[in-house]
Order: structure tokens, then C-alpha cells, then sequence
């Protein structure tokens, strides 16, 4: 092999990484006025003054949104840059903040994210515009997300994602199988799929944190809890030993296709039918509708299954904040533009966009739940969603490093799902490793 | 003022000696400058840059502080590093005789004028050279691939079950086909242009003295490309060591098969990427870029004993 010293390149690439952090976008750095209160007349008085406000966001349903608000205020002109999505946009977040220079004026966030910029103080905290007061507007779990494990209010939430069961009604018609309604019934449903057709499986997985955690917390699992610096993680408790029973369940059968999301494979499985369900949020019509064109009208959208049966709980999978950093500039205006986008008019615009949203007020207005989806075979899927939304238990927390957590996820728990270690054993390694890091970065970490 | 330049330049005229000595030795500047400044600013400040962070440690919680060799003492200790390095050096004592042991082989078949068609040969073991890393892994990745590659079409054809490529226990050896693959073309590029400078007199003479083809190989070709088999052995044993691309890109394919710290480069860049741990990750690259150097110093040292 040649050398071109990679050593070298290694070195450079750090400050690559600071540089492009720091130049990727200039301007708007003044200062800001980190006051706490802040009233609704500041506000206005700066969108009447206008200005320029840098926004760091990989939605797509935004841009509209940002022409919308530009349209409406001609002094303020909204700079939309897509900075790369997930943990890339937040590598770039981190850097800019750690160079104190170039940082966004508002940036998109992950519920599950936010924790990690929240107790850093690196995010400012929104109860000084009176965010509290729109509690009431949003449904209970991304409001949860956007509090991020304290008491502050740390971005407006954008759009959320209640879980639901999508299926393939084709082939569950075609088996003559019922569509579980609790988890027991997803095991033995992915029994007699698979012994019926040995090509298809009941779903894929090959050992997602974002889809582990959101199974936790529908099966009442809190492992993790969080005050201040002080966490404790604990994948030991009857919520998760609920979830590790019946989920060892399906790994021992190798009832679940080792696809991993997202590839070309799971796509085509997705449209063929060899993977005949997906138990995960409600942004995922879009992505079925633009991703599996071959499989419409086969899928259908069931409420989650349940641990008991009878029983009513949800969990959120995914969903987004908009936030302000706390080196950004220009706060009121920063802020009057999260709020319109995600508390205002904005939210309509991106509902008809497509996207999920947050807002109670369109989750249970008529037009909404009335919406008929063609790629659904007619369903009203949206009632299903907004029945699930309301059901998402409101007291779970993410780690305030889970960025990190989730990307050594398939180091440990992955063991499970090639080799003979238990998925219990995963989750205990997974804590370990968890804790450790959490140990260096310098939080009192219980076990 | 500016007006009172010009005789005043004129007057050192009369003392050459010193004046020469003084352009002498700005004119070797001149010519090193450009190096120099170049040299210091993408090699030597990197390193100075890594180095100093390797001394300080940036915690979510407390910032940054200075904490000295720490870091040293937590990578020393670290097991995720040793295992990363240990799964390298498995790698580079089994991938690197194999790699090279064909390439020197096909070198010595080029060479020996016995083969037919040898410059379509020549470039066809050299192509896979010109494939980039990345191109070449995803190609190889969907051919390991047991559901939809060719592995699992031919388990398909003939209704039987290969051995999956991308599971972990076949992981490495995967990787070392792949690197295999891509640069035995290379180093047979090497061995087999050390082998045509050799003068013809000496084979001409082997064979006056009755030499075979094999006693031609042992005692004339092989200890005049020993050179070259050090050179291309040291740049394999880095290659090795430095192994990234590879197990990055089929990172996507098999998440649980390789780790984020299935190499040390791996390692570091995870520290680095999701974990923030910069300073940290700076550490690990010096003590590899250290182990590195070492070991291809060594691999010369003795290379070259044996030369004598």
C-alpha cells in the first residue's frame, strides 16, 4: 500500500474540521443580547428593524417556510443552510461553538440530541421569550424533548414521530395472518410469516439505538435519568426486561431479516414483501410513498402493539427542535422566527409539505385526521398518528451525551444481533460503555 | 531622505567578502524557503498541533484543562486501542506475506520472458490498482453480500451456504481480500521494475555456469530486488497499519461486524467524530503514528542486515 502519510492527514484533518466548522458559515455574529426576559414588543420592534438571520436546518419542508416569513416581514431575510443532517450537522454545530465563531442564529436539533447541547449551556434557554406559555400547544412528548431533562425550554419543537405499525396488508391478507395488537402477537405473527414464506420476515433489524430506545420507552423503561451532571443509566429495570424477553425472542428464531434500514436492499424488501412490517414514526408515509412506488396501496397503518393487552402506550421515534444557540445573534429575531415556523403559521405549510407536526391544534383539527392517504389504500392514517401522539408517556429523557451513546450502539448491542450474546448482555455492555464516557466527560455517573 | 540613498549604496562596493558571504546564504534560503515554509505548515505544524492537544483534555462538564500525559496514560491502558491494534497486526501478518508473495510472484512471471501476452497481463494485474479504495470496497461489498450479491446468488444457483463475508468472524479476511485486490498490481509494479534494471550479463553468465530458472531466481534475482521487497514490506506494513477506508465504507453493510474501533484510524476518527473527544483522539494518533514508525524502522533495519 502507499504511504501518503495518513498520520499527516489525521493531523490536518482536525483542523480541517475546525476551519470548515468556523468558515462553513460567516457573519451574523453580533454578539446577541443573552438578557433573560425578553418581551413580545422586543420582538416585534426586530422584526420591524429587520435583519439577518442564519438557520441551520436539514427539514426540507423549512425553505417554504423561511420564503413565507420573508414575505411577510420584507426588512428580514432568513439565510436557510443545510450544514449537513443528524450527528453531521451537530459535528459542525460543536466546532463552531467551540471556535465561538460562525455559529447559526437557530439550529435544527433531535429531541434525542438536545440534551447534549442543552446542559452544556450552549442553547439558549427560550423561557426568557415566554416559550412556557406554548406548552399547551404541543403534544407531550416532543414537548419533554425539547426540556431535555431540565427545567429550562430549549427550542420550540418542530415535528415529532409517534410510533405506529405500518404492514403490508397484501401479505398479511395472503397468509390469512392477523395484524398484532400486542407485542406476544408480533411474535407469533412472525412465526407463522416466516414459516409460510421462509423469504420474508416479520421486520429487519440489525440493531438500531434510535429504534432500541424508542422500544424502551414504550415498554416503560426509563434506563436512563437525568439531573443536572448528575445520570444514572440502567438497562436492568421490568420495562426493559419486558422489551429483552420478547425481542430474544425473535433474534433466537432468526425471525428478523438482517437488512439494515435505509440500504437499496431494505427498500426492495420494503416493496416486495419479504419484510412485512415496520414499527416506527410518523414521518415515515413520506419516505414509503417516495422510496417503495411499487408497493402503494399494499401497506396500511395499525396503532403500535402493546406489551399488555388493552393497553394504551406510545412512544416517539425521532422528531425535531428548532433552537437557538447561545452564541448565535440577533436573538429576538431568531426567536420570532422559530416561533412562526413552529408554533405559527409556519407549521400549516409544512403540514401541507408534508411533514409531521408537533401542534396539537393540527393533530386533532378535522382536516388533518380526515386526510386520506392513496399510498394507504385510502386510510385515514393521520388518526392512528394523533391517536398514538397522545398517548407517548411524557417522562422519558435521553442521555446528555446521547449522540455518543447511539453511535457505539452497535459495538455492544450489535454482539446480539450476530453472535450468541443476549440482547440483556448488549444493553448491560452498552451501559458500561455509556457510563465510562460519561465518567471522562466529567458527569457523576451511577449505574 | 529617500534622496540620500542611492551613494550611500554605492559605498560598500569596496568590501566585497562580507556581502558575498551575506547573498550566499540568502540565496540558499531562497531555494529552501518555499520548502521549508511549506514543509512547516502541512507536516511539521500538525504534528506540533496534535501534540499540544494530546495535553489538555475537553470535558462536557469542566472544559478544557491541562492535564498533562493523562491521555498518554489512558491510551496505554486503553482496551479498545490494544484490541484495534491487535486486530492490525493479525491482519498485517497474514495479508502482507500473502499480498506480497503474489506480487512477487507474477513479477517473476513478467519477468521471465516466458509468457504469452505478458503487456495485457502486465496492465490487467495493475488495473485493480487504478480502481479508487472506495469504488473498489463498495464493489466488493456487494459481492460478499448474502441476500442480494453474488455470494448469495450462487447460493441461490446451487442451493448451498457459503460462509457469510461480511459476518464477523470473516470480517478481516474479507478486508484482506479486498486490500489483496487492490494493491498486488502495485507492489508487483515495484518488484517487477527492480527486476529489469538487473544487467542480462549476470543471467547469461548463470547459465554458462548451468544455472536453472530456479537458482537464476534464489541467487541472482531475489538479492538484487531485496531493496525493493524492504521498500514495498515497509509501505505495507503503514498501509496496514493506517487501515481505513476499507473497514469504513463496509461499516454501512455489516454496522455489527466492524466496530467503531475496529482499527486504530477508525478509533481515532470515531474519538473525534462522535465521541468529541479531540484531545484524546490526537493521542491515539501519535502513539499509532510512534508504534508505526517504530515497526517500519525495524522492518528496514533488518531488511538491510540482510543485504549485507
Amino acid at each position: 500500500m502507499p504511504k501518503h502519510s495518513r498520520r499527516l492527514l489525521r493531523g490536518t484533518v482536525l483542523i480541517c474540521a475546525l476551519a470548515l466548522g468556523a468558515t462553513a458559515c460567516g457573519g451574523s455574529d453580533d454578539g446577541g443580547s443573552s438578557g433573560k426576559a425578553v418581551s413580545e414588543a422586543d420582538v416585534q420592534a426586530a422584526l420591524k428593524k429587520g435583519g439577518t438571520i442564519t438557520v441551520w436546518a436539514w427539514e426540507p419542508t423549512l425553505k417554504q417556510v423561511a420564503a413565507d416569513f420573508e414575505k411577510e416581514y420584507p426588512g428580514v431575510e432568513v439565510d436557510l443552510v443545510n450544514a449537513g443532517t443528524n450527528e453531521k450537522q451537530y459535528t459542525a454545530l460543536q466546532n463552531a461553538i467551540s471556535a465561538k465563531k460562525g455559529v447559526p442564529d437557530v439550529a435544527q436539533v433531535e429531541y434525542y440530541a438536545m440534551g447534549q447541547f442543552a446542559l452544556t449551556e450552549q442553547l439558549t434557554d427560550l423561557k426568557g421569550f415566554g416559550a412556557e406559555k406554548l406548552s399547551a400547544q404541543y403534544s407531550p412528548g416532543p414537548w419533554n424533548g425539547v426540556k431535555a431533562g431540565g427545567d429550562g425550554v430549549y427550542g420550540l419543537p418542530m415535528d415529532s414521530g409517534p410510533m405506529a405499525l405500518f404492514y403490508n396488508k397484501k401479505v398479511f391478507d395472503k397468509y390469512k395472518i392477523e395484524v398484532p395488537t400486542t407485542w406476544d402477537e408480533y411474535v407469533d405473527a412472525a412465526r407463522a410469516l416466516h414459516k409460510a414464506d421462509p423469504k420474508a420476515y416479520i421486520t429487519n433489524d440489525t440493531g438500531d439505538a434510535g429504534f432500541t430506545t424508542s422500544m424502551l420507552w414504550q415498554a416503560g423503561s426509563r434506563p436512563y435519568k437525568v439531573d443536572g451532571t448528575k445520570v444514572s443509566i440502567d438497562f436492568s429495570d421490568q420495562g426493559a426486561k419486558t422489551y429483552t424477553d420478547t425481542w430474544q425472542k425473535l433474534l433466537d428464531e432468526k425471525l428478523l431479516a438482517p437488512v439494515t434500514s435505509w440500504s437499496d436492499e431494505w427498500y426492495k424488501g420494503l416493496g416486495d414483501g419479504s419484510i412485512a412490517t415496520l414499527a416506527t414514526g410518523a414521518w415515515m408515509p413520506a419516505n414509503l410513498a417516495s422510496g417503495v412506488k411499487e408497493a402503494a396501496g399494499d401497506w396500511r397503518v395499525a396503532p403500535l402493539p402493546q406489551w399488555t393487552a388493552g393497553g394504551k402506550a406510545g412512544a416517539e421515534n425521532g422528531g425535531s427542535a428548532l433552537t437557538l444557540p447561545e452564541l448565535g445573534g440577533n436573538k429576538e429575531l431568531a426567536y420570532a422566527f422559530v416561533e412562526y415556523a413552529n408554533a405559527g403559521k409556519g407549521v400549516q405549510t409544512r403540514v401541507e409539505g408534508g411533514a409531521f407536526p408537533a401542534t396539537t391544534a393540527q393533530l386533532t383539527s378535522q382536516e388533518f385526521q380526515d386526510t386520506k392517504f392513496p399510498y394507504f389504500g385510502g386510510q385515514q392514517a393521520n388518526k392512528i398518528f394523533a391517536e398514538s401522539a397522545a398517548n407517548v408517556a411524557d417522562d422519558w429523557s435521553y442521555l446528555p451525551y446521547q449522540v455518543y451513546a447511539n453511535s457505539i450502539f452497535n459495538d455492544t448491542v450489535g454482539k446480539a444481533y450476530v453472535s450468541g450474546t443476549g440482547l440483556a448482555d448488549g444493553l448491560k455492555a452498552w451501559q458500561d460503555a455509556s457510563v465510562t464516557y460519561g465518567s471522562e466527560q466529567g458527569f457523576t455517573v451511577e449505574k | 531622505m529617500t534622496t540620500l540613498q542611492p551613494p550611500a549604496a554605492a559605498e560598500p562596493r569596496p568590501a566585497p567578502p562580507p556581502a558575498r558571504r551575506d547573498r550566499r546564504s540568502w540565496t540558499g534560503w531562497g531555494f529552501l524557503g518555499p520548502f521549508v515554509a511549506v514543509f512547516a505548515l502541512v507536516f511539521l505544524a500538525p504534528i506540533a498541533y496534535s501534540l499540544y492537544l494530546s495535553l489538555f483534555r475537553d470535558q462536557l462538564i469542566g472544559g478544557t484543562t491541562f492535564v498533562g500525559f493523562d491521555n498518554y496514560q489512558q491510551a496505554f491502558q486503553d482496551d479498545r486501542f490494544w484490541a484495534a491494534l491487535g486486530r492490525v497486526s493479525l491482519f498485517l501478518l497474514v495479508q502482507v506475506p500473502v499480498m506480497l508473495g503474489i506480487a512477487l510472484l507474477v513479477a517473476l512471471a513478467l519477468d521471465s520472458g516466458r509468457l504469452y501476452g505478458r503487456d495485457f497481463f502486465r496492465i490487467s494485474v495493475f488495473l485493480p490498482y487504478a480502481v479508487p479504495a472506495v469504488v473498489a470496497t463498495l464493489m466488493w461489498g456487494f459481492m460478499y453480500g448474502t441476500r442480494f450479491g453474488l455470494v448469495g446468488d450462487i447460493n441461490d444457483a446451487l442451493g448451498i451456504s457459503l460462509p457469510a463475508p461480511l459476518s464477523p468472524g470473516l470480517m478481516l479476511a474479507s478486508l484482506g481480500n479486498i486490500v489483496t485486490w487492490e494493491f498486488v498490481g502495485y507492489n508487483m509494479l515495484i518488484f517487477y521494475s527492480a527486476l529489469r534494471v538487473i544487467p542480462h550479463s549476470l543471467y547469461e553468465a548463470a547459465e554458462i555456469d548451468g544455472a536453472g530458472q530456479i537458482r537464476v531466481i534464489t541467487a541472482i534475482k531475489l538479492p538484487a530486488i531485496r531493496g525493493a521487497l524492504v521498500i514495498a514490506t515497509i509501505f505495507s506494513v503503514i498501509g496496514s497499519f493506517q487501515l481505513f477506508n476499507e473497514p469504513s465504507i463496509l461499516r454501512p453493510l455489516a454496522p455489527n461486524a466492524i466496530t467503531t474501533d475496529y482499527t486504530p484510524n477508525l478509533y481515532t476518527y470515531s474519538l473525534s467524530f462522535n465521541g468529541q473527544q479531540h484531545n484524546y483522539s490526537a493521542t491515539v494518533a501519535i502513539v499509532m503514528g510512534l508504534i508505526t514508525m517504530v515497526i517500519a524502522y525495524v522492518v528496514q533495519l533488518r531488511g538491510m542486515r540482510k543485504g549485507v
